[in-house]
């Protein structure tokens, strides 16, 4: 089928044709829509795992401890025996809760993160759907997710949950904001929206250096707003622990309880994701201008491999976020984003426009 | 604060209800089994009812039918992260009552070990206060270098937290050979570890703005409702028992007792910091001269109490640690009350907390540094 490490589009548009040599197009629409969505539920179970796994590894440095140890090597198989068991928990609901809402919150948690999923260029010619307007429909659709957690704070008819889904509301609406205003930042830079052009552009240098400082201060602002709508880091207030036990997911179990905490570390790859993608040039190699050697080095690097190393290492930064520092409060987070981040942000859009005008990127 | 105070008074309009939330007797950041009924206006807290009483366990009734050796056994189990200062505490009081005078050795060893618990105490009390303020990484910094102090208890008198190393009389054995290599050991390694928690936590600017103005008590305030230790020291009330009715060796020790007038978390946060300076520079001053003697004096097999009342108060490492006992002449004590430092901070909580938000109410419970059995004895 003329598998290319380099360039799955060949493959790809290969396997389509297989498939409708031997199938109506209706039957091939079918297949390859299971094709795609069984190997998307498969990589954000098994990549979920592994985030768990590193995440409670790098805790654990940062602790001066080892994490988990003892179930398989270096504790591999931890987390695998973690979903087990909360696989076979029983689940309990509140007696009081609203039966529908309450069960259904879960599901648009994730219904959200698999959407956002679908237009990330993991390498070239692997990305499901390639829209014009694909940076516009993950902040559409990454948005959705904060329903589902409204949902489970209120219908769990529990006050601590409710507290924690109204401050998780607040606090995403707000930095949804300061997300969506950094990455028209780099729109304005790329002068496009569809994420497969805007990794193509950043061929010879990323954006975080093409576009000099207004780049770097959108990739910072960035960074601290995803980390903030993903609910982590110092940004955890809807599941403070010591204020509100769990938040909003206090009265869930099992696999219900587990479809919040997957969605949680799939935001967070989400938002990984998209900074590579948009600002460290997706699954583009790192180049130097002149030095044809090294860029020839970095080159036999496969596409696959430059995004997942950019993308567990800005997630290794949100997760180094998380273990130093204290949690904001509520009014401090809201002051951050619509006293600080806000402004400095239509500011910096201001200050990319002149970048791209008087052409200084190029 | 006054921000929101003003959009509650706009927002007249609209129909808010307070609700009635209870942190506790189940609430991760409570510590223990302590409950708070707090009353709500959204995030704002408007009261709060602490009620105690979920670990009552009765020690001061018990103590009516123990004799006094065995009363010691019971207060550490009271404020178990201060053993060891009440455990003192009792037996000062059977010695004044007896007028026994303890050798300086015992002295020596009964201060030493009194700094090591504070120590310990403020350790894993800065560990928890990085934790109730969502920084997990400091609970095991903090708990790294307790270890070191647990260490050298489990070494001298073979326990680690409720130590029953003090009788009346004197200490139970003497200590261990390697006590004051351990110790000096000890304190220039945490000298040099101290500086990390104020880089991790101290200087942090979101510490700094979760806890600067926040929870503010006045010296009036702290007074009235007898807040004491390092809470009431960080209102400007100068109640450092080591100070004004010193005992042991703290006669014969320079230390300073830090105040601070701000009264709000963060000087009562650093009020703590800075004691631990002051702790190693005391031990530091006794370690190298703990002079030869016995290590407790004889005293009788009975030990009974002449008729009347006694009273001893201690610095513990959450504030003044009273024991007041009745006594009939009899080998048991006919009444005794402990006065626990837990108990008057706590009451204090509604002055701070009423008016901020329930984050901060987490953070200033934390900079009073409860322990509830120490509350509910």
């Amino acid at each position: 089928m003329g598998f290319n490490i380099y360039d799955f589009s060949g493959m790809t548009h290969n396997m389509h044709l297989w498939f409708m040599e031997r199938m109506s197009p209706t039957a091939t629409t079918i297949v390859e829509w299971t094709v795609i969505g069984v190997s998307y539920m498969l990589f954000v179970a098994l990549f979920g795992l592994f985030l768990v796994y590193a995440e409670r590894k790098v805790c654990a440095a940062f602790q001066q401890r080892l994490g988990p140890m003892r179930v398989g090597l270096w504790g591999l198989l931890q987390t695998i025996a973690d979903f087990v068991k909360l696989l076979m928990k029983e689940l309990i609901m509140p007696k009081s809760a609203d039966k529908f809402l309450y069960n259904l919150a879960p599901f648009i948690v994730m219904i959200a993160t698999f959407l956002a999923m679908a237009v990330l260029p993991f390498a070239k010619g692997l990305q499901t759907l390639d829209f014009d307007i694909g940076i516009f429909y993950v902040t559409a659709v990454s948005s959705v997710g904060v329903i589902g957690i409204l949902l489970a704070g209120w219908s769990s008819n529990n006050k601590y949950s409710l507290i924690g889904a109204m401050r998780s509301g607040a606090q995403i609406l707000s930095y949804e904001l300061s997300v969506s205003l950094s990455l028209v930042t780099i729109i304005i830079l790329a002068g496009s929206m569809q994420l497969s052009v805007i990794v193509e552009s950043q061929r010879d240098s990323w954006f975080l250096f093409k576009g000099h400082i207004p780049s770097l201060i959108a990739f910072v602002i960035f960074l601290i707003a995803g980390t903030a709508e993903t609910n982590r880091g110092p940004f955890d207030l809807a599941e403070a622990e010591s204020e509100l036990t769990a938040g909003f997911h206090t009265e869930y179990s099992g696999i219900k309880f587990a479809f919040f905490f997957l969605a949680e570390y799939i935001n967070m790859f989400i938002v990984a994701a998209m900074a590579t993608t948009v600002f460290l040039g997706g699954w583009m190699p790192l180049h130097f201008g002149s030095i044809e050697s090294f860029n020839h080095v970095m080159d036999f690097i496969p596409p696959l491999v430059w995004f997942f190393m950019k993308v567990c290492g800005v997630i290794f930064l949100i997760m180094w976020f998380k273990w130093t520092f204290p949690r904001l409060r509520v009014d401090q987070i809201l002051t951050l984003e619509w006293k600080y981040l806000l402004p400095i942000n239509l500011v910096n859009i201001l200050l990319m426009c002149l970048v791209v005008l008087t052409k200084f990127h190029l | 604060m006054s921000e929101t105070k003003e959009i509650i008074i706009s927002s007249d309009k609209i129909h808010t209800d307070q609700y009635l939330v209870n942190m506790g007797p189940q609430h991760p950041s409570t510590h223990g089994v302590l409950r708070l009924l707090v009353r709500l206006e959204g995030e704002i807290v408007h009261h709060i009812q602490p009620h105690v009483g979920y670990i009552h366990s009765g020690i001061e009734k018990m103590c009516e039918s123990l004799s006094y050796p065995q009363v010691i056994h019971l207060t550490d189990r009271m404020d178990y992260l201060s053993a060891h200062m009440n455990n003192e505490a009792v037996c000062l009081c059977v010695e004044n009552a007896l007028q026994v005078e303890v050798p300086d050795r015992v002295k020596y060893v009964r201060t030493i070990m009194d700094e090591l618990t504070r120590l310990a105490s403020h350790q894993l009390w800065w560990c928890v206060m990085g934790m109730d303020l969502g920084a997990l990484t400091t609970f095991f910094y903090g708990l790294r270098d307790r270890e070191h102090i647990l260490d050298i208890f489990e070494e001298t008198c073979g326990a680690r937290m409720t130590l029953n190393y003090s009788v009346p009389g004197g200490v139970m054995f003497d200590i261990h050979p390697n006590f004051q290599k351990r110790v000096k050991a000890f304190i220039t390694e945490f000298r040099k570890k101290l500086p990390e928690y104020d880089q991790l936590l101290t200087g942090n600017v979101i510490f700094q703005e979760r806890t600067n103005d926040i929870g503010y008590l006045s010296l009036e305030d702290a007074i009235a409702w007898g807040v004491t230790g390092p809470s009431g020291r960080g209102s400007g009330f100068s109640c450092d028992v080591r100070k004004h009715n010193p005992y042991s060796a703290y006669p014969l020790v320079q230390f300073e007792e830090k105040l601070d007038t701000r009264g709000d978390s963060f000087a009562r946060y650093r009020l703590r910091i800075e004691e631990m300076h002051e702790s190693l520079h005391i031990i530091e001053q006794l370690i190298d001269n703990i002079p030869e003697g016995d290590y407790a004096v004889k005293m009788k097999g009975v030990v009974k109490l002449p008729e009347g009342e006694f009273y001893q108060r201690v610095e513990s490492a959450r504030g003044e640690f009273g024991v007041y006992i009745v006594s009939d002449g009899k080998k048991n004590p006919y009444r005794v009350k402990f006065r626990s430092p837990g108990f008057s901070n706590l009451f204090a909580l509604n002055k701070m907390a009423a008016g901020h938000k329930i984050a901060d109410l987490v953070a200033i419970m934390s900079t009073l540094d409860l322990v509830i059995p120490d509350i509910d004895r």
